[in-house]
């Protein structure tokens, strides 16, 4: 197997980085960029991008690690479900994401049964070879929640129960956007979730804050071409909507994917680890799921949970993983980064996943390759 | 990381710089040993014109089978392989010690001993001496398997020895092991083609030398920790910087779909039958010549340099940027999406 891969042709990746080069050499001013998913910029760091961009080009992650923006309390029902010996399913990073009292990793390791898995059917069969009530903690964006969805419809065993945290990313992107102080000129779309959704979700986005955006891919290349698109509209004030992932992403999408997601979730307001409320951020599991619902079916021993758990803490003060996930601050930023928050040891949630900004730029060198150059 | 809260955790046992960390602190509170505190992948001791080579070493794994071989294969292979990268070619002796958990099936216990048997007479090396330990049902997982061995060079090559304008080679491709046992663990359905990799690399490195001689000046095999903790390493006890070609590294294609599926860097996992070498550039072309002419080097690739940088840092140039490889502490684990 040696056939190349054509969308890391590192050719046509250094005439991109030329056109990028050329486009801000032109442009006196810095422009700030946003993307919004742990998959680019676990790209731009694999792929050492950041190393070549121009100086005044800054492209900053927002709210886009699953993981990461999953609230404490969340994670405190689940370890609190697991503390009354429920058997709980858990996709793997969630383990030692840390609640207001707990980690699962650490209720697991005080006794709990956890068990990670990789995908939703796993969940289903597990649930139907027991003979006890299982409960699969349901967490991710989008693209996940359509997973979910697809088990839920698919009349899953009666003992598989689903703790549902499942985000919204748009309605997210919309209070980045209107965060006051925000410095961001243009947004790149996640092609994965725009695959699903169709790009046409984000023309009201464009229309009302006034801002291009662009849905990219996830190769090098994919990369560069959204980035070029992007800053050639910023430089040109065209708030406009461009798809730069046309091989995966339809303006309509995947209708029988989102068919099944909205029969299954319906959007509410949420709590997002670092942002606070998020208007519509919350994918919920509807009323007809409600056999399945682990929040209805154990909502006596999550009642019990919330009254063992503190009293909401700021979180560690100087820990920024909050700004860095609104992309005001890069992780490099942070005073704890890679001093006393590392991954082994992480105090934010940006630091446990490997979707998160912080855990991405300590495991690719990102800091370190700065050092390098001065 | 010693100091967290204590005790022991799975990061002490990752062989990166947790493991480092402890290894210094405690076990080599007080030593004074040159020999010791070189640690590398084995010991050598003067013996008359020649050298003794000494090393040990303790397999667990997950599964006790995989595609590819199993823990027997693995506790041969990792001893012959930690003789072979100090220059002892000839693996004089080995012992083998099993702790083995109260229910465990004989004849699981005798396909593992069969295919021990069967490593050793591949590396023209034989078991003399062992032991058996059985502990109560539960206060162990299966089985634990520690082998040491005994070698003789005529000259000993270490892991410290990369000089400035050497060439890095590697002796095949990279990650399969790793990612064999990973996708048999956590049952992802990818055995196929994806094979462990574990062999015993005495012939080839025999022949390495011979073809080098001399100008072969550090030898490390990429086990726990991958290429980029064995290079890490490597960097930091010859305190040079290392670059990496990244369109240079050879994978097999099971390895390189199942490392892009599931978001894991081939260069992080572990490899069991694989030989890195640092060759002053003359010798390469000999170097690389006599590794493509063994079976187990058809894949043979020189994969980077000793490059300007500071001490201990492993760079890859990706063709698009450059990125600095860390080591890691933890096993990594498949992704969520």
């Amino acid at each position: 197997m040696t056939a190349p891969i054509e969308f890391r042709d590192v050719a046509r990746g250094r005439a991109l980085q030329a056109q990028l080069d050329q486009l801000l050499a032109a442009h006196a001013r810095p422009i700030t960029l946003l993307h919004v998913c742990g998959s680019h910029e676990q790209a731009i760091a694999r792929y050492g991008l950041r190393a070549r961009f121009p100086a005044n080009l800054r492209v900053q992650m927002g709210p886009g690690c699953p993981v990461c923006v999953t609230d404490a309390p969340e994670i405190d029902a689940c370890v609190a479900l697991a503390e009354r010996g429920l058997r709980i399913l858990t996709y793997g990073d969630m383990l030692r994401v840390p609640g207001q009292r707990s980690s699962l990793a650490a209720a697991r390791a005080r006794g709990a049964r956890v068990e990670v898995i990789y995908s939703p059917t796993q969940a289903v069969e597990i649930a139907r070879a027991s003979a006890e009530p299982v409960v699969f903690f349901a967490t991710g964006f989008e693209t996940t929640a359509v997973a979910t969805a697809a088990v839920l419809l698919a009349e899953p065993p009666p003992q598989l129960y689903v703790l549902a945290a499942h985000k919204w990313v748009p309605a997210a992107m919309d209070v980045v956007a209107r965060s006051p102080d925000s410095e961001i000129e243009g947004y790149l779309a996640a092609g994965h979730a725009a695959t699903i959704t169709g790009y046409g979700l984000f023309e009201s986005f464009v229309r009302e804050h006034d801002k291009p955006v662009v849905v990219a891919g996830f190769e090098p290349l994919d990369i560069l071409a959204g980035l070029v698109l992007l800053v050639e509209r910023v430089i040109a004030g065209q708030a406009e909507l461009c798809n730069a992932f046309p091989r995966c992403v339809s303006r309509d999408g995947n209708r029988r994917a989102l068919a099944a997601l909205w029969r299954v979730f319906a959007l509410e307001d949420g709590e997002w680890r670092g942002i606070a409320r998020v208007p519509g951020g919350e994918l919920r599991l509807r009323p007809e799921f409600a056999a399945h619902d682990a929040r209805l079916r154990f909502a006596a021993e999550l009642q019990e949970g919330r009254r063992e758990a503190p009293a909401a803490s700021a979180g560690a003060a100087p820990c920024r993983c909050g700004s860095i996930m609104l992309g005001k601050l890069t992780p490099s930023d942070c005073a704890l980064f890679g001093r006393e928050c590392r991954p082994e040891a992480p105090v934010g949630a940006c630091m446990v996943s490997t979707e998160g900004a912080c855990r991405i730029w300590y495991e690719n060198g990102e800091r370190r390759l700065q050092e390098l150059r001065t | 990381m010693t100091a967290q809260g204590g005790r022991i955790t799975l990061a002490h046992g990752a062989g990166g710089p947790a493991m480092r960390e402890l290894i210094r602190s405690v076990f080599l509170d007080q030593v004074s040993d040159r020999e010791a505190l070189a640690l590398g992948d084995g010991a050598a001791l003067p013996f008359g014109e020649r050298w003794l080579v000494l090393t040990t070493d303790a397999h667990v794994v997950a599964p006790l089978f995989f595609p590819g071989g199993d823990i027997g294969r693995l506790a041969v292979c990792g001893v012959v392989n930690d003789l072979a990268m100090m220059g002892a070619c000839d693996a004089l002796a080995l012992t083998s010690s099993v702790i083995v958990e109260e229910g465990f099936e004989i004849e699981q216990l005798a396909r593992i001993q069969a295919s021990m048997r069967q490593a050793c007479e591949q590396a023209g090396t034989r078991v003399l001496s062992g032991d058996t330990k059985v502990m109560h049902r539960g206060e162990l997982d299966g089985l634990v398997l520690s082998t040491s061995g005994i070698g003789v060079a005529d000259r000993i090559v270490r892991d410290s020895g990369l000089q400035p304008g050497d060439a890095l080679v590697v002796s095949g491709t990279l990650g399969d092991h790793g990612l064999a046992v990973l996708s048999a663990r956590h049952g992802l359905g990818l055995e196929g083609e994806l094979r462990s990799d574990v062999a015993p690399l005495n012939g080839l490195v025999r022949a390495a030398l011979r073809a080098a001689g001399s100008a072969l000046h550090a030898m490390k095999d990429p086990t726990r920790g991958g290429v980029t903790g064995a290079l890490v390493e490597m960097a930091e006890k010859a305190g040079v910087a290392v670059l990496l070609d990244e369109a240079a590294l050879p994978l097999s294609a099971p390895a390189r779909a199942a490392a892009e599926l599931l978001g894991i860097d081939p260069l992080s996992v572990a490899n069991e039958g694989k030989a890195l070498f640092g060759v002053h550039p003359d010798a390469l072309a000999e170097l690389l010549a006599a590794l493509r002419a063994h079976p187990l080097g058809e894949r043979a690739a020189c994969i980077g340099r000793v490059a300007p940088g500071p001490a201990g840092s492993v760079l890859l140039d990706t063709g698009f940027g450059t990125r600095r490889l860390i080591e890691r502490d933890d096993a990594p684990l498949p992704r969520i999406c």
